[in-house]
């Protein structure tokens, strides 16, 4: 559910590590803080009588705190369906006159709204609704009338399948590329990086999949287009037809977490142990691996963790450029009709993905940080 | 004159000329009208469809929310695809518009056309192997007339009160006379399904000639030829891949890529860049859709004939068609039928840009202050553009006009056929009292002008039952005039249906019925080479 920009923007998170305290560095990284202060309140128990809850607490504060960020979760996730079913209900226009659009009468209308109990107050609808999902049914799509939860869980796979491959080619090669540019700063290498990441940042996502598209599959032809997967694909034939998406994915992330690993650790680089290390007669890339990068981590993971959100809910316009059936255009189909069933579960889908990664993010951070697991 | 003439019958051979084209020309050029139908025909042979081969397709216009049942087919994708695996009782002849038998084979209707006896076609196999009767006939309309249907094909279908089965013929009793019955029936929601499509509206299986091999609404459908086709003249590759393609430029580049070889929907902006890749042919068809300016006959201050006149005279028709349709399109006259219907009534003087006639009516309608106009990028691709443009011309003719440009979301609920001056399409209808009954009847729900005349709607209902072509193309002509001189209807342009193709793509017919060869476009084309 980030709206490209802003989560994305490498200077608004870069600025909380400009500091040198590592703990510091770590509040910075966007959820990070919330996990800090959440086990605060946790410990705080402990103080008076203690409670099961509170030795629990004290006994293995890390389980303490997935289990409270879990229940938080289910929380979140109820305010999102309420959030979503209003808004879907603040469009103008309900499922009836949408889907049937400029060729709607009357009769018709009345009888889809009859069908689908659309008479009925938005209150009752939304229990109904709710009363299924506890349940684990999702219901029909109001359009199709097909499963919702088989639909999504193709779309779903597909999403995941082109994140998947996307993640562990950025990942690997966005920390490498921000190791390499710490090594040589303010040389040639580190310019070419930072000007070439820069440049793939600042296009957007839809231009750099035409630019691709032009060159690998229009003019050299080697490239397969459209990338429209289904279900008797073959699986080499499946990863050729994600290779332009993959790379087009790839750019559009990779400068982000570059620039922060490349920020994080020059930042450690100052530290008096590094030039220890360096007095040791360590060589630089050793320093930077071994000794830099560890203590940098918790703010690449929490760009990491976004990042890996992004790709998997953000990517609606490199889907639609490259014509892929992903969980993005299912949404924005059934937006447009007001279907709400699908407009529900997607929702959730997503929000669900983003609190976990999210969640996971802070955990590492923490487990990367002693003086975060053992609080005072 | 014979390297003329032969010059048009190798075009025919080539595929770039359709009948209709070639004899136009070669009757231009003084060649008979039979001698020019032989030349034609020998010409078109040398052309003999090659069967097989795997047809691709991009396609504008799937959702994820497209609908297997045919009742419910909304989108452009779920149409091509309906004309795919199943058949209508009644074809449109695809240059004339004439009714043409289909899965009835022949048909007539009582003196007063409120009775109709279609005779239905023996011997033809469901996909599933089960022959057609005359009752999955009388299912399936009678599953479209049901009072709970929710089929697209609801309003067309309003008019028969009764439908009968009479030993192998179908009888359709009308609550009055309509001369066009059987090309209502040619409606592409009407697909003749096993028992009515009644046990499972959406099983996809009909008489056509394709099968379904898989579908993902929103994605790709696939087909595969019907070996037990009740026809030959049709169908001539083996396998047909629909893909959806939503992006303008994907589908461009997929054609020019050589990945499909169709798309539809060109926007006319890009159009003269995809000319130039050297294996791509623009495919354009004129239509009957067409792009209109609004306004509500019995709202003030729209209720001033005068007004409406100048607004009228305002309009700068061959402008809008050059920069709106990028040329591809015809101008409008003012009413909402043009030569590709049958009966069009020949010879009313075309409207022009004239704004001293705008002014003299402004002036005499004695209206002061700005005209509002309601638009939305929805109305019609470009409709923003094309209001921008009408508020210069009309500026020229001392008309201030404001836009005012609403969110696109809910335009056709909440401004469409609710306020006085807006913009708006329509797409074509099978006849023109089809598009006179739908948008311009007092009664009609989508009579978007609120052009209520009971003079109109008296000559609309007799004109409707009259069997006698002469007296009804009269009639046409008369109401042509009243909705051009007196109704709330500017209408600037009909846009071209413009689509393109791979030259290695043969037969493509230049359909006037709808857009994509009226959705039959994989069923008539051939592969060469």
């Amino acid at each position: 559910m980030t709206g490209g920009g802003s989560t994305r923007d490498p200077a608004a998170t870069m600025a909380g590590v400009a500091g040198s305290d590592p703990q510091l560095s770590v509040a910075a990284g966007t959820d990070a803080s919330k996990g800090n202060q959440s086990l605060n309140t946790a410990t705080s128990n402990d103080q008076g009588a203690l409670s099961p809850w509170g030795k629990f607490v004290r006994k293995s504060p890390l389980a303490a705190l997935i289990l409270q960020r879990l229940a938080l979760s289910v929380a979140l996730l109820f305010a999102v369906s309420i959030m979503i079913f209003g808004g879907v209900e603040a469009l103008p226009g309900d499922f009836a006159t949408t889907y049937l659009g400029q060729s709607a009468t009357p009769q018709a209308v009345a009888n889809i709204r009859k069908d689908l109990g659309l008479d009925q107050p938005a209150t009752t609808r939304y229990f109904q609704w709710l009363g299924g999902a506890l349940q684990g049914d999702f219901g029909n799509s109001w359009a199709s009338r097909n499963s919702v939860s088989e639909q999504i869980g193709k779309r779903l796979g597909n999403s995941l399948f082109l994140a998947f491959f996307a993640a562990i080619i950025s990942i690997p090669l966005a920390i490498g590329l921000g190791m390499l540019a710490v090594q040589f700063r303010d040389r040639l290498v580190d310019k070419v990086i930072n000007v070439i990441s820069l440049a793939a940042i600042s296009l957007p996502e839809f231009f750099v999949g035409y630019l691709l598209i032009l060159f690998f599959a229009v003019q050299m032809g080697v490239a397969t287009f459209p990338a429209t997967v289904y279900d008797s694909m073959g699986l080499t034939e499946r990863l050729s037809a994600i290779a332009l998406p993959t790379a087009t994915l790839v750019l559009v992330v990779l400068a982000h977490m570059m620039r922060m690993t490349r920020a994080a650790i020059l930042n450690v680089m100052s530290s008096a142990y590094v030039e220890t290390a360096e007095l040791k007669g360590l060589s630089g890339l050793r320093i930077i691996a071994r000794h830099a990068a560890p203590n940098a981590v918790a703010p690449v993971i929490n760009v990491v963790a976004l990042n890996l959100a992004y790709l998997v809910v953000g990517v609606v316009v490199v889907e639609v450029v490259f014509v892929y059936p992903g969980m993005g255009q299912y949404m924005v189909d059934a937006v447009t009709v007001r279907d709400m069933p699908v407009v529900q579960a997607c929702g959730l889908i997503f929000a669900a993905f983003y609190i976990f990664l999210n969640m996971v993010a802070d955990i590492l951070a923490i487990v990367a940080n002693p003086r975060l697991r053992h609080p005072r | 004159m014979t390297d003329y003439t032969n010059y048009l019958a190798r075009q025919v051979m080539l595929g770039k000329m359709n009948r209709r084209e070639f004899m136009g020309r070669a009757a231009a050029f003084g060649v008979t009208l039979a001698a020019a139908g032989t030349m034609f025909d020998t010409a078109a042979k040398a052309q003999e469809p090659k069967r097989g081969g795997h047809l691709k397709l991009g396609l504008e216009g799937a959702a994820a929310t497209d609908s297997k049942d045919p009742a419910k087919s909304l989108s452009q994708f779920t149409f091509v695809m309906g004309r795919n695996w199943g058949d209508m009782l009644v074809e449109s002849e695809p240059l004339t518009g004439a009714p043409v038998p289909a899965l009835a084979e022949s048909w007539e209707p009582s003196a007063d056309a409120a009775t109709w006896t279609f005779k239905i076609r023996q011997g033809v196999k469901f996909h599933d192997g089960k022959e057609l009767t005359v009752d999955d006939v009388v299912k399936t309309l009678q599953r479209h007339t049901d009072e709970k249907s929710e089929s697209g094909a609801l309003g067309v279908m309003k008019s028969i009160k009764e439908i009968k089965a009479d030993g192998g013929n179908l009888v359709l009793v009308l609550t009055e006379g309509n001369a066009d019955l059987p090309l209502l029936l040619t409606d592409y929601h009407l697909v003749i399904q096993p028992n009515g499509g009644l046990n499972d509206p959406n099983a996809m299986i009909g008489t056509g000639p394709y099968k379904v091999t898989s579908f993902e609404p929103g994605v790709r459908a696939t087909f595969e030829k019907n070996a037990d086709d009740w026809r030959t003249d049709r169908g001539y590759v083996d396998t047909i891949e629909m893909i959806a393609m939503n992006d303008a430029t994907a589908r461009i580049a997929a054609l020019s890529s050589g990945q499909v070889h169709y798309i539809n929907r060109v926007d006319p902006k890009t159009v003269d860049l995809l000319k130039r890749a050297p294996t791509v042919e623009i495919l354009n068809t004129s239509g009957r859709g067409h792009y209109v300016f609004i306004m509500h006959c019995d709202t003030a201050p729209f209720d001033n004939n005068d007004l409406r006149m100048a607004l009228k005279y305002s309009m700068d028709r061959e402008t809008m068609v050059q920069k709106i349709l990028g040329g591809y399109g015809k101008v409008g006259n003012d009413f909402p039928i043009n030569e590709t219907y049958a009966l069009f009534p020949e010879g009313i003087e075309q409207r022009t840009y004239d704004p001293d006639k705008a002014a003299f009516h402004y002036k005499k309608s004695g209206h002061s202050g700005p005209v509002l106009l309601r638009t939305s990028d929805v109305a019609f691709p470009g409709a923003v553009d094309a209001a921008v443009l009408y508020q210069e011309s009309a500026k020229k003719a001392g008309i201030e006009i404001e836009v005012k440009r609403e969110p696109g979301d809910g335009y056709w609920s909440n401004v469409w056929n609710v306020q006085p001056f807006s913009t708006s399409y329509w797409g074509g209808r099978p006849t023109q009292d089809q598009m006179y009954s739908t948008a311009y009847l007092s009664t009609a729900d989508w009579n978007d002008t609120r052009f209520k005349r009971e003079d109109f709607d008296k000559i609309l209902l007799e004109a409707r039952s009259e069997l006698d072509e002469a007296k009804r193309k009269e009639m046409y002509r008369t109401m042509a005039m009243m909705v051009r001189d007196e109704g709330g209807l500017i209408l600037p342009m009909f846009n071209d249906f413009v689509n393109a193709g791979s030259k290695k793509m043969k037969g493509y017919v230049h359909d006037i019925g709808n857009d994509m060869s009226n959705g039959y476009i994989a069923t008539r084309v051939w592969l060469e080479g």
